[in-house]
């Protein structure tokens, strides 16, 4: 079929019935919530930070990251567009549901990170743009386009990218990669595979219907809830790491210690979970907690770095 | 062209026509806000050296 021909029979590239974009459409391109947790992140590293960067230029580069984070969302939904149209979560999507093009997708995602990178790189520094870039590259081609359709381990390894904003965001404030920023890294790296997996337990079906090798699919349940329960231990110790390396109180070592057990202790009710259970409580109750463990972690590292800033200034 | 020499042209439904203009609106705003974005970026980057130029 012609491009006009295809046009005048209503079809869209992807071959579903063509439906005129709201402009919410190129909001949902980006990811909004994927990118909500990015620029929290991202501000966390920022501020925390032991160089101050002017406020407006920490705002603009906060607005660089997440365009950075949506332009990156915009791409994966260009290539993915083939999986979202097979799954319930994803199936509304603007691509699969006919309201954007996947050519025009795959233009907003390149524009808008070439932009993104462009500008943080202006306003900020050079190796918090390279940063931006590299994660962008590694979202799009090397998790998207290949470990995703690839191999069960396709989010461990891809975790990588999500895991970067608290380091671009340090590096947008001080030009640099260090420790802390690193340990930042590590607990959200160590965070996405039992965060995911516990999805992936209760939304197996989907995965497997649109040929995504995710861990429950692959390895079974019983695997996935072992994996589950090791990173969590992991995930644990790891958000104490910067209580241990003096970027934190013992406040937050006491917090993220309870908070680890809890999330250890979710992780438990997952693996005595029986592995055909139609409802999976505890993998839900799971995901849910840890988004908010992720959260609170990072919140007590900016109340904390608030209130000594505070503390300066006062005295 | 079609046969009787009108051009040929996709009609909108209204629906489709209060897309367009809601997209249309957006766009304007995206483009104004990036012009203040850049706008205050330079300032904010200049800063006082905003002032320092030969008179």
């Amino acid at each position: 079929m012609t491009v006009s021909e295809r046009i005048e029979a209503g079809k869209t590239a992807a071959g579903t019935e063509w439906v005129a974009a709201e402009a919410g459409d190129y909001i949902a391109l980006l990811k909004p919530r994927v990118m909500s947790l990015v620029v929290f992140t991202a501000f966390v590293g920022l501020v925390i930070a032991p160089l101050t960067l002017h406020p407006v230029l920490a705002l603009a580069s906060l607005v660089a990251i997440a365009v950075g984070a949506g332009a990156s969302g915009a791409l994966n939904m260009w290539y993915d567009a083939d999986i979202d149209a097979v799954m319930r979560r994803t199936a509304a999507r603007p691509i699969p549901a006919g309201r954007i093009e996947p050519g025009e997708a795959l233009a907003i995602g390149i524009g808008l990170s070439v932009g993104a990178v462009a500008i943080l790189g202006l306003i900020a520094n050079w190796v918090a743009a390279g940063l931006l870039a590299l994660t962008i590259a590694f979202y799009a081609v090397v998790y998207t386009m290949w470990l995703k359709r690839w191999t069960s381990q396709n989010i461990v390894i891809g975790g990588a990218a999500g895991a970067m904003p608290p380091v671009i965001g340090w590096a947008a404030a001080t030009g640099q990669v260090t420790v802390e920023s690193l340990v930042l890294f590590t607990i959200i790296f160590l965070w996405t595979p039992p965060h995911f997996w516990a999805l992936s337990l209760y939304r197996s079906d989907d995965y497997r219907a649109a040929g995504v090798p995710m861990l429950p699919v692959v390895r079974g349940v019983a695997a996935t809830k072992r994996q589950i329960l090791a990173y969590a231990v992991v995930l644990a110790i790891a958000g104490m790491l910067p209580a241990v390396i003096g970027m934190a109180t013992p406040v937050y070592a006491l917090i993220a210690a309870v908070l680890g057990a809890v999330f250890v202790a979710l992780a438990v009710q997952v693996w005595r979970m029986a592995d055909d259970d139609p409802q999976m409580l505890p993998a839900r109750r799971l995901f849910r907690f840890s988004l908010l463990y992720l959260f609170m972690l990072f919140a007590v590292l900016l109340v904390e770095q608030g209130l000594d800033r505070v503390a300066v200034l006062a005295g | 062209m079609s046969d009787n020499g009108v051009q040929n042209s996709v009609r909108l439904s209204s629906e489709e026509q209060r897309r367009r203009r809601t997209r249309s609106v957006v766009l304007a705003l995206i483009l104004g806000g990036l012009v203040a974005f850049f706008y205050i970026i330079t300032v904010a980057k200049l800063g006082s050296n905003v002032l320092n130029r030969p008179l």
